[in-house]
Protein backbone atom coordinates (compact mmCIF):
# COMPACT_ATOMS: atom_id res chain seq x y z
CA UNK A 1 0.00 0.00 0.00
CA UNK A 2 1.10 3.53 -0.45
CA UNK A 3 1.55 5.79 2.78
CA UNK A 4 -1.43 7.77 1.79
CA UNK A 5 -4.19 4.89 0.91
CA UNK A 6 -7.07 5.83 3.33
CA UNK A 7 -8.74 3.02 5.18
CA UNK A 8 -12.03 1.96 5.25
CA UNK A 9 -13.68 1.41 9.25
CA UNK A 10 -13.42 -2.50 8.18
CA UNK A 11 -9.89 -2.05 7.11
CA UNK A 12 -8.59 -3.91 10.31
CA UNK A 13 -11.31 -6.69 9.94
CA UNK A 14 -10.11 -7.32 6.86
CA UNK A 15 -6.64 -8.03 8.28
CA UNK A 16 -7.34 -10.07 10.64
CA UNK A 17 -9.87 -12.66 8.60
CA UNK A 18 -6.65 -12.76 5.80
CA UNK A 19 -7.68 -10.32 3.67
CA UNK A 20 -4.82 -9.67 0.92
CA UNK A 21 -4.86 -5.70 0.88
CA UNK A 22 -3.80 -4.03 -2.43
CA UNK A 23 -4.12 -0.41 -2.99
CA UNK A 24 -6.87 0.78 -4.96
CA UNK A 25 -8.42 4.14 -6.26
CA UNK A 26 -5.99 5.70 -3.17
CA UNK A 27 -7.91 2.98 -0.68
CA UNK A 28 -5.94 -0.11 1.46
CA UNK A 29 -8.58 -2.71 0.24
CA UNK A 30 -8.67 -6.81 0.44
CA UNK A 31 -7.88 -7.72 -3.21
CA UNK A 32 -9.35 -11.09 -1.85
CA UNK A 33 -9.09 -13.23 1.48
CA UNK A 34 -7.89 -16.75 1.55
CA UNK A 35 -10.44 -18.21 -0.79
CA UNK A 36 -8.90 -16.76 -3.62
CA UNK A 37 -10.57 -15.12 -6.52
CA UNK A 38 -12.07 -17.51 -8.57
CA UNK A 39 -13.44 -19.25 -5.25
CA UNK A 40 -15.02 -16.15 -4.18
CA UNK A 41 -16.11 -15.53 -7.65
CA UNK A 42 -18.18 -19.01 -7.76
CA UNK A 43 -19.43 -18.02 -3.80
CA UNK A 44 -21.11 -15.12 -6.01
CA UNK A 45 -22.40 -16.96 -8.35
CA UNK A 46 -23.60 -20.02 -6.50
CA UNK A 47 -24.18 -18.36 -2.92
CA UNK A 48 -23.41 -15.31 -1.18
CA UNK A 49 -20.79 -13.05 -0.80
CA UNK A 50 -20.14 -9.75 1.20
CA UNK A 51 -17.99 -7.05 -0.41
CA UNK A 52 -16.26 -3.92 1.65
CA UNK A 53 -17.96 -0.93 -0.76
CA UNK A 54 -17.42 1.53 2.40
CA UNK A 55 -14.49 3.27 -0.24
CA UNK A 56 -17.30 4.09 -2.95
CA UNK A 57 -19.02 7.53 -2.10
CA UNK A 58 -22.29 8.74 -1.02
CA UNK A 59 -23.69 12.33 -1.40
CA UNK A 60 -27.00 13.43 -0.32
CA UNK A 61 -28.98 16.33 -2.67
CA UNK A 62 -31.94 17.38 -0.18
CA UNK A 63 -34.80 20.39 -1.35
CA UNK A 64 -37.35 21.05 -3.50
CA UNK A 65 -35.88 21.16 -7.22
CA UNK A 66 -33.46 18.31 -6.03
CA UNK A 67 -35.21 16.48 -8.96
CA UNK A 68 -34.97 18.41 -11.55
CA UNK A 69 -31.47 19.33 -10.60
CA UNK A 70 -30.56 16.09 -11.14
CA UNK A 71 -32.00 16.09 -14.35
CA UNK A 72 -29.85 18.67 -15.44
CA UNK A 73 -26.97 17.05 -14.40
CA UNK A 74 -27.39 13.65 -14.95
CA UNK A 75 -28.02 11.39 -18.12
CA UNK A 76 -31.16 9.31 -17.26
CA UNK A 77 -34.41 10.95 -15.80
CA UNK A 78 -34.01 11.97 -12.05
CA UNK A 79 -37.52 13.41 -12.59
CA UNK A 80 -39.04 10.23 -13.44
CA UNK A 81 -37.56 8.40 -10.27
CA UNK A 82 -39.93 7.43 -8.09
CA UNK A 83 -39.72 7.97 -4.17
CA UNK A 84 -37.91 4.09 -2.99
CA UNK A 85 -36.22 3.53 -6.41
CA UNK A 86 -32.56 3.67 -7.46
CA UNK A 87 -31.52 4.48 -11.28
CA UNK A 88 -28.08 3.90 -12.81
CA UNK A 89 -26.86 7.11 -14.56
CA UNK A 90 -24.38 9.02 -16.02
CA UNK A 91 -22.26 12.80 -15.22
CA UNK A 92 -20.78 13.80 -18.76
CA UNK A 93 -18.83 16.94 -19.79
CA UNK A 94 -19.82 19.41 -22.26
CA UNK A 95 -18.29 17.28 -24.90
CA UNK A 96 -20.55 14.16 -23.60
CA UNK A 97 -17.39 12.32 -21.99
CA UNK A 98 -18.00 10.38 -19.29
CA UNK A 99 -17.14 11.99 -15.27
CA UNK A 100 -18.56 9.14 -13.65
CA UNK A 101 -21.22 6.79 -13.40
CA UNK A 102 -23.17 6.50 -10.67
CA UNK A 103 -26.36 5.41 -8.81
CA UNK A 104 -28.99 7.46 -7.57
CA UNK A 105 -31.76 7.14 -4.85
CA UNK A 106 -34.42 8.86 -4.31
CA UNK A 107 -34.92 7.71 -0.64
CA UNK A 108 -38.09 10.12 0.02
CA UNK A 109 -39.90 13.02 -2.40
CA UNK A 110 -36.95 15.91 -1.90
CA UNK A 111 -33.88 14.17 -1.12
CA UNK A 112 -31.59 11.75 -3.24
CA UNK A 113 -28.67 9.38 -2.17
CA UNK A 114 -25.96 9.28 -4.72
CA UNK A 115 -23.17 6.81 -4.35
CA UNK A 116 -20.12 7.26 -6.78
CA UNK A 117 -17.20 5.64 -7.41
CA UNK A 118 -14.06 5.84 -5.00
CA UNK A 119 -11.71 7.26 -7.30
CA UNK A 120 -13.89 10.24 -8.59
CA UNK A 121 -15.21 11.05 -5.11
CA UNK A 122 -13.53 14.81 -5.00
CA UNK A 123 -13.93 15.44 -8.19
CA UNK A 124 -17.47 14.41 -8.54
CA UNK A 125 -18.45 16.67 -5.79
CA UNK A 126 -16.57 19.76 -6.86
CA UNK A 127 -18.10 19.29 -10.12
CA UNK A 128 -21.89 18.99 -8.89
CA UNK A 129 -21.12 22.06 -6.43
CA UNK A 130 -20.14 24.01 -9.47
CA UNK A 131 -23.59 23.14 -11.28
CA UNK A 132 -25.39 23.41 -8.10
CA UNK A 133 -28.90 24.54 -8.61
CA UNK A 134 -30.19 27.60 -6.16
CA UNK A 135 -32.02 25.62 -3.23
CA UNK A 136 -30.88 22.33 -3.19
CA UNK A 137 -28.36 21.00 -0.63
CA UNK A 138 -25.94 19.02 -1.69
CA UNK A 139 -23.53 17.05 1.10
CA UNK A 140 -20.70 14.62 1.20
CA UNK A 141 -21.73 11.92 3.72
CA UNK A 142 -19.02 9.67 2.54
CA UNK A 143 -17.11 9.50 5.80
CA UNK A 144 -20.08 8.83 7.78
CA UNK A 145 -21.21 5.55 5.90
CA UNK A 146 -20.31 2.17 5.68
CA UNK A 147 -21.43 0.27 2.83
CA UNK A 148 -21.74 -3.30 2.21
CA UNK A 149 -22.43 -5.12 -1.41
CA UNK A 150 -24.17 -8.45 -0.07
CA UNK A 151 -24.30 -10.92 -3.50
CA UNK A 152 -25.47 -13.84 -4.79
CA UNK A 153 -28.92 -15.85 -5.12
CA UNK A 154 -28.71 -16.98 -1.48
CA UNK A 155 -28.46 -12.81 -0.53
CA UNK A 156 -32.35 -12.67 0.93
CA UNK A 157 -31.47 -16.31 3.27
CA UNK A 158 -28.88 -13.90 4.54
CA UNK A 159 -30.64 -10.92 4.96
CA UNK A 160 -33.16 -12.76 7.03
CA UNK A 161 -30.79 -14.21 9.16
CA UNK A 162 -28.81 -10.94 9.72
CA UNK A 163 -31.77 -8.29 9.77
CA UNK A 164 -34.56 -10.20 11.87
CA UNK A 165 -37.89 -8.33 11.23
CA UNK A 166 -36.52 -6.40 8.30
CA UNK A 167 -37.34 -6.27 4.67
CA UNK A 168 -35.65 -5.70 1.22
CA UNK A 169 -36.79 -3.31 -1.30
CA UNK A 170 -37.69 -4.67 -4.83
CA UNK A 171 -35.36 -4.66 -7.91
CA UNK A 172 -33.55 -1.35 -7.55
CA UNK A 173 -35.49 0.21 -4.86
CA UNK A 174 -33.93 1.43 -1.70
CA UNK A 175 -35.42 1.49 1.62
CA UNK A 176 -34.37 3.11 4.84
CA UNK A 177 -34.54 1.37 8.05
CA UNK A 178 -33.53 1.90 11.56
CA UNK A 179 -31.90 -0.87 13.32
CA UNK A 180 -30.35 -1.12 16.21
CA UNK A 181 -30.57 2.44 16.28
CA UNK A 182 -28.16 2.91 13.28
CA UNK A 183 -29.89 4.51 10.37
CA UNK A 184 -29.08 2.23 7.68
CA UNK A 185 -30.37 2.09 3.59
CA UNK A 186 -31.30 -1.20 2.39
CA UNK A 187 -30.59 -1.12 -2.01
CA UNK A 188 -31.55 -3.64 -3.91
CA UNK A 189 -28.41 -3.23 -6.58
CA UNK A 190 -25.27 -4.26 -7.03
CA UNK A 191 -22.06 -5.06 -9.69
CA UNK A 192 -22.16 -8.41 -9.97
CA UNK A 193 -25.40 -9.97 -12.18
CA UNK A 194 -26.97 -11.30 -9.42
CA UNK A 195 -29.35 -10.75 -6.89
CA UNK A 196 -27.92 -8.73 -3.72
CA UNK A 197 -27.96 -5.48 -1.65
CA UNK A 198 -26.39 -2.74 -0.68
CA UNK A 199 -26.37 -1.98 2.87
CA UNK A 200 -25.36 1.62 4.15
CA UNK A 201 -25.19 2.00 7.97
CA UNK A 202 -23.42 4.69 10.13
CA UNK A 203 -19.06 4.02 10.07
CA UNK A 204 -18.79 3.56 13.69
CA UNK A 205 -21.33 0.67 13.15
CA UNK A 206 -19.65 -0.63 10.60
CA UNK A 207 -17.76 -3.88 12.17
CA UNK A 208 -20.68 -4.98 13.64
CA UNK A 209 -22.98 -5.59 10.72
CA UNK A 210 -20.21 -6.99 8.75
CA UNK A 211 -19.58 -9.43 11.04
CA UNK A 212 -23.47 -10.10 11.02
CA UNK A 213 -23.48 -10.53 7.71
CA UNK A 214 -20.53 -13.44 7.68
CA UNK A 215 -22.42 -15.29 10.65
CA UNK A 216 -25.88 -14.87 8.57
CA UNK A 217 -24.08 -16.72 5.87
CA UNK A 218 -22.40 -14.36 3.69
CA UNK A 219 -18.62 -15.15 2.58
CA UNK A 220 -15.69 -11.92 2.78
CA UNK A 221 -15.17 -11.50 -1.27
CA UNK A 222 -12.65 -9.01 -2.44
CA UNK A 223 -12.16 -6.65 -5.14
CA UNK A 224 -10.42 -9.07 -7.71
CA UNK A 225 -14.06 -11.27 -7.63
CA UNK A 226 -15.95 -7.43 -7.92
CA UNK A 227 -14.30 -6.72 -11.30
CA UNK A 228 -14.07 -10.57 -12.68
CA UNK A 229 -17.85 -10.83 -11.80
CA UNK A 230 -18.40 -7.20 -13.31
CA UNK A 231 -16.50 -7.75 -16.23
CA UNK A 232 -18.53 -10.96 -16.98
CA UNK A 233 -21.75 -8.68 -17.02
CA UNK A 234 -19.85 -6.43 -18.92
CA UNK A 235 -20.72 -3.29 -16.44
CA UNK A 236 -17.96 -1.04 -17.24
CA UNK A 237 -15.18 0.15 -14.97
CA UNK A 238 -14.79 3.93 -14.93
CA UNK A 239 -11.10 4.95 -15.44
CA UNK A 240 -11.03 1.88 -17.48
CA UNK A 241 -13.80 1.50 -19.83
CA UNK A 242 -15.29 4.89 -19.06
CA UNK A 243 -13.43 8.10 -19.62
CA UNK A 244 -13.53 11.89 -19.92
CA UNK A 245 -12.58 11.32 -23.74
CA UNK A 246 -15.99 8.12 -24.48
CA UNK A 247 -19.59 8.82 -24.25
CA UNK A 248 -22.22 6.86 -23.14
CA UNK A 249 -23.52 6.35 -26.97
CA UNK A 250 -19.98 4.85 -27.54
CA UNK A 251 -19.82 2.76 -24.70
CA UNK A 252 -23.28 0.97 -25.56
CA UNK A 253 -25.14 2.86 -22.49
CA UNK A 254 -27.69 4.43 -24.23
CA UNK A 255 -30.34 3.16 -22.63
CA UNK A 256 -29.57 5.19 -19.40
CA UNK A 257 -29.52 8.80 -21.31
CA UNK A 258 -32.78 10.35 -21.45
CA UNK A 259 -32.09 11.92 -24.61
CA UNK A 260 -35.40 13.77 -24.97
CA UNK A 261 -34.70 15.66 -21.73
CA UNK A 262 -31.65 18.21 -21.24
CA UNK A 263 -28.43 17.65 -19.33
CA UNK A 264 -25.41 18.73 -19.76
CA UNK A 265 -23.76 16.65 -22.45
CA UNK A 266 -27.28 16.07 -24.37
CA UNK A 267 -26.35 18.03 -27.09
CA UNK A 268 -23.23 15.73 -28.61
CA UNK A 269 -25.29 12.77 -27.76
CA UNK A 270 -28.11 13.45 -29.86
CA UNK A 271 -25.65 14.22 -32.46
CA UNK A 272 -23.84 10.96 -31.98
CA UNK A 273 -26.82 8.89 -31.97
CA UNK A 274 -28.28 10.58 -35.46
CA UNK A 275 -24.87 10.17 -37.26
CA UNK A 276 -23.83 6.75 -35.30
CA UNK A 277 -20.91 6.62 -33.16
CA UNK A 278 -17.60 6.13 -34.52
CA UNK A 279 -16.46 3.99 -32.36
CA UNK A 280 -18.56 1.33 -29.84
CA UNK A 281 -17.54 -0.57 -26.95
CA UNK A 282 -17.21 -4.16 -28.20
CA UNK A 283 -17.07 -7.00 -26.27
CA UNK A 284 -14.66 -9.74 -26.94
CA UNK A 285 -14.11 -13.36 -26.37
CA UNK A 286 -11.16 -15.79 -27.32
CA UNK A 287 -12.17 -18.79 -29.60
CA UNK A 288 -8.65 -20.46 -28.69
CA UNK A 289 -7.08 -20.74 -25.09
CA UNK A 290 -4.45 -18.31 -25.17
CA UNK A 291 -2.73 -16.32 -21.73
CA UNK A 292 -5.23 -13.81 -20.03
CA UNK A 293 -6.69 -10.90 -21.74
CA UNK A 294 -5.60 -7.89 -20.25
CA UNK A 295 -6.32 -4.35 -19.55
CA UNK A 296 -3.98 -2.35 -22.79
CA UNK A 297 -3.92 -5.36 -25.16
CA UNK A 298 -4.10 -4.54 -28.88
CA UNK A 299 -6.96 -5.62 -30.53
CA UNK A 300 -6.19 -6.42 -34.47
CA UNK A 301 -8.32 -7.70 -37.35
CA UNK A 302 -7.71 -11.33 -38.08
CA UNK A 303 -4.75 -9.86 -40.83
CA UNK A 304 -2.57 -7.63 -38.21
CA UNK A 305 -4.34 -4.12 -38.66
CA UNK A 306 -4.82 -2.19 -35.40
CA UNK A 307 -8.46 -1.69 -34.19
CA UNK A 308 -8.04 -0.77 -30.58
CA UNK A 309 -7.00 -1.90 -27.14
CA UNK A 310 -8.81 -3.55 -24.43
CA UNK A 311 -9.93 -1.78 -21.34
CA UNK A 312 -10.79 -4.28 -19.37
CA UNK A 313 -9.57 -8.16 -19.59
CA UNK A 314 -9.64 -10.93 -17.98
CA UNK A 315 -9.97 -14.91 -17.56
CA UNK A 316 -13.68 -15.66 -17.06
CA UNK A 317 -14.13 -17.59 -14.11
CA UNK A 318 -17.75 -18.76 -15.14
CA UNK A 319 -17.45 -19.38 -18.50
CA UNK A 320 -13.52 -19.90 -18.53
CA UNK A 321 -12.55 -18.56 -21.36
CA UNK A 322 -10.33 -14.62 -22.24
CA UNK A 323 -13.09 -12.43 -22.18
CA UNK A 324 -12.75 -8.30 -22.77
CA UNK A 325 -13.96 -5.06 -23.68
CA UNK A 326 -12.46 -2.60 -26.21
CA UNK A 327 -13.92 1.09 -28.28
CA UNK A 328 -13.59 -0.50 -31.74
CA UNK A 329 -14.62 1.25 -34.94
CA UNK A 330 -18.04 0.93 -35.26
CA UNK A 331 -17.71 -1.75 -37.82
CA UNK A 332 -16.10 -3.89 -36.01
CA UNK A 333 -17.51 -3.44 -32.83
CA UNK A 334 -20.83 -6.03 -34.36
CA UNK A 335 -21.27 -9.03 -32.81
CA UNK A 336 -19.40 -12.07 -34.77
CA UNK A 337 -16.60 -9.94 -35.89
CA UNK A 338 -13.38 -12.16 -35.86
CA UNK A 339 -10.41 -10.21 -34.24
CA UNK A 340 -6.96 -10.79 -32.36
CA UNK A 341 -5.50 -10.09 -29.20
CA UNK A 342 -2.08 -9.64 -28.97
CA UNK A 343 -0.76 -10.89 -25.71
CA UNK A 344 3.07 -10.44 -25.71
CA UNK A 345 3.40 -10.01 -29.08
CA UNK A 346 1.33 -13.32 -30.27
CA UNK A 347 -1.98 -12.97 -31.47
CA UNK A 348 -4.60 -14.82 -30.12
CA UNK A 349 -8.20 -15.56 -32.02
CA UNK A 350 -11.24 -14.19 -30.57
CA UNK A 351 -14.57 -12.69 -31.78
CA UNK A 352 -16.54 -9.94 -30.83
CA UNK A 353 -20.24 -11.63 -29.01
CA UNK A 354 -23.32 -9.90 -28.00
CA UNK A 355 -22.94 -8.78 -24.29
CA UNK A 356 -22.84 -9.73 -21.44
CA UNK A 357 -20.54 -12.42 -21.48
CA UNK A 358 -22.33 -14.43 -18.71
CA UNK A 359 -26.14 -15.44 -18.88
CA UNK A 360 -27.91 -17.09 -15.84
CA UNK A 361 -28.30 -20.94 -17.50
CA UNK A 362 -26.17 -20.40 -19.87
CA UNK B 1 0.45 -19.17 7.66
CA UNK B 2 4.35 -20.50 7.20
CA UNK B 3 5.89 -21.15 3.51
CA UNK B 4 6.67 -24.91 2.72
CA UNK B 5 10.00 -25.31 1.66
CA UNK B 6 11.68 -28.90 0.82
CA UNK B 7 15.25 -29.67 1.77
CA UNK B 8 16.40 -31.54 -1.30
CA UNK B 9 16.26 -28.36 -3.52
CA UNK B 10 18.21 -25.14 -4.05
CA UNK B 11 16.45 -21.44 -4.37
CA UNK B 12 16.43 -18.43 -5.89
CA UNK B 13 16.12 -14.96 -5.08
CA UNK B 14 13.09 -14.63 -7.61
CA UNK B 15 11.16 -17.82 -5.65
CA UNK B 16 11.84 -20.09 -7.74
CA UNK B 17 13.34 -23.22 -7.04
CA UNK B 18 16.12 -26.18 -8.95
CA UNK B 19 15.79 -29.65 -8.05
CA UNK B 20 18.93 -31.35 -9.44
CA UNK B 21 18.51 -34.86 -11.28
CA UNK B 22 21.50 -36.95 -11.26
CA UNK B 23 21.59 -37.39 -14.40
CA UNK B 24 23.00 -33.09 -15.39
CA UNK B 25 19.17 -32.34 -15.34
CA UNK B 26 17.40 -29.64 -13.37
CA UNK B 27 13.62 -29.05 -13.03
CA UNK B 28 12.38 -25.62 -11.99
CA UNK B 29 9.57 -24.29 -10.30
CA UNK B 30 8.20 -21.66 -8.65
CA UNK B 31 7.97 -22.03 -4.38
CA UNK B 32 5.36 -21.93 -2.00
CA UNK B 33 5.48 -18.57 -1.58
CA UNK B 34 5.58 -17.56 -4.84
CA UNK B 35 2.75 -19.03 -5.47
CA UNK B 36 0.80 -17.78 -2.16
CA UNK B 37 1.96 -14.17 -3.45
CA UNK B 38 0.10 -14.74 -6.80
CA UNK B 39 -3.01 -16.07 -5.93
CA UNK B 40 -5.06 -18.60 -8.22
CA UNK B 41 -2.66 -19.64 -11.37
CA UNK B 42 -5.00 -19.35 -14.49
CA UNK B 43 -2.50 -20.02 -17.39
CA UNK B 44 1.22 -20.39 -17.43
CA UNK B 45 2.88 -19.91 -20.46
CA UNK B 46 5.87 -22.21 -20.72
CA UNK B 47 9.42 -22.23 -22.52
CA UNK B 48 10.14 -23.91 -25.88
CA UNK B 49 11.43 -26.90 -25.86
CA UNK B 50 15.00 -26.90 -27.22
CA UNK B 51 15.62 -23.18 -26.31
CA UNK B 52 18.66 -22.17 -24.82
CA UNK B 53 18.26 -20.59 -21.95
CA UNK B 54 21.14 -18.34 -19.85
CA UNK B 55 20.77 -18.09 -16.02
CA UNK B 56 18.72 -15.19 -14.77
CA UNK B 57 16.36 -14.92 -18.07
CA UNK B 58 12.60 -14.76 -18.07
CA UNK B 59 11.75 -17.98 -19.43
CA UNK B 60 7.72 -18.93 -18.37
CA UNK B 61 5.04 -16.87 -17.47
CA UNK B 62 2.56 -17.24 -14.75
CA UNK B 63 -0.44 -15.57 -14.77
CA UNK B 64 -2.78 -15.20 -12.01
CA UNK B 65 -6.37 -13.58 -12.38
CA UNK B 66 -5.03 -10.04 -11.37
CA UNK B 67 -1.24 -10.04 -12.79
CA UNK B 68 1.48 -11.98 -15.35
CA UNK B 69 4.64 -12.99 -13.56
CA UNK B 70 7.99 -13.82 -15.47
CA UNK B 71 9.98 -16.87 -14.16
CA UNK B 72 13.50 -16.50 -14.38
CA UNK B 73 15.40 -19.46 -14.87
CA UNK B 74 18.17 -19.90 -11.84
CA UNK B 75 20.45 -21.95 -14.09
CA UNK B 76 21.68 -22.19 -17.84
CA UNK B 77 21.40 -24.82 -20.27
CA UNK B 78 18.98 -26.55 -22.71
CA UNK B 79 14.77 -26.87 -22.13
CA UNK B 80 14.48 -30.38 -22.28
CA UNK B 81 11.20 -31.00 -21.20
CA UNK B 82 7.84 -29.14 -20.09
CA UNK B 83 4.95 -29.59 -18.20
CA UNK B 84 2.52 -29.36 -20.91
CA UNK B 85 -0.05 -31.03 -18.11
CA UNK B 86 -0.24 -27.00 -17.15
CA UNK B 87 -2.02 -26.11 -20.15
CA UNK B 88 -5.09 -28.24 -18.41
CA UNK B 89 -4.53 -27.94 -14.98
CA UNK B 90 -2.89 -24.20 -14.20
CA UNK B 91 -3.65 -24.29 -10.82
CA UNK B 92 -1.49 -27.25 -10.09
CA UNK B 93 0.90 -24.35 -9.39
CA UNK B 94 -0.90 -23.55 -6.23
CA UNK B 95 -1.71 -26.85 -4.95
CA UNK B 96 1.40 -28.70 -5.49
CA UNK B 97 4.04 -26.09 -6.62
CA UNK B 98 6.92 -28.62 -5.77
CA UNK B 99 5.62 -31.63 -7.35
CA UNK B 100 2.85 -31.17 -10.33
CA UNK B 101 3.23 -27.83 -10.32
CA UNK B 102 6.78 -27.82 -12.10
CA UNK B 103 7.24 -25.85 -14.82
CA UNK B 104 9.92 -27.46 -16.99
CA UNK B 105 13.76 -29.23 -17.38
CA UNK B 106 16.82 -28.10 -17.98
CA UNK B 107 20.22 -30.14 -18.86
CA UNK B 108 22.65 -27.84 -17.15
CA UNK B 109 25.47 -26.21 -19.24
CA UNK B 110 26.97 -25.13 -16.28
CA UNK B 111 26.29 -26.89 -13.15
CA UNK B 112 28.36 -24.95 -10.87
CA UNK B 113 25.82 -22.22 -11.12
CA UNK B 114 23.52 -24.02 -8.43
CA UNK B 115 26.54 -23.11 -6.03
CA UNK B 116 25.40 -19.66 -6.27
CA UNK B 117 21.87 -20.39 -4.94
CA UNK B 118 20.28 -20.82 -1.61
CA UNK B 119 20.22 -23.72 0.33
CA UNK B 120 16.58 -24.47 2.26
CA UNK B 121 17.67 -23.00 5.27
CA UNK B 122 19.07 -19.63 3.35
CA UNK B 123 15.51 -19.44 1.74
CA UNK B 124 13.76 -19.53 4.75
CA UNK B 125 15.41 -16.33 6.21
CA UNK B 126 15.00 -14.94 3.17
CA UNK B 127 11.44 -15.54 3.16
CA UNK B 128 10.89 -14.11 6.23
Amino acid sequence: MSETDKRTPLHDRHVEIGGRMVSFAGWDMPVQYATGIIGEHRIVRTACGVFDISHMGQFEAKGEHAAEWLGSLLTNDALALEVGRGQYTLMLNERGGVIDDMIIYRSAEESFLIVVNASMIDEDFAWMEAHRAEGVSLTDRSDDFAGMAVQGPECSAVFRNAFPGQFLPSRNGIRAAEIDGDGCFFCRTGYTGEDGFEFFCPASSAVKWFDRLIAAGAKPCGLGARDSLRLEMCYPLNGSDLSPDRTPIEAGLGFFCALDTDFIGAEMLRRQKAEGPRLRLAAIEYTQKGAPPRHGYEVQTPDGTRLGELSSGILSPSIGKGIGMAYLPAEYAKPGTPVQVIVRGRPVPAVTVRKPFYRKDG
Amino acid sequence: MSTHIPDDRFYSREHEWVLEEDNGMAVIGITDHAQSELGDVVFVELPELGTGVSAGEPIATVESVKAASEVYTPVSGEVIEVNEELGNTPGAVNADPYGDGWICKIRLSAPNELDALMSPGDYEEFCS
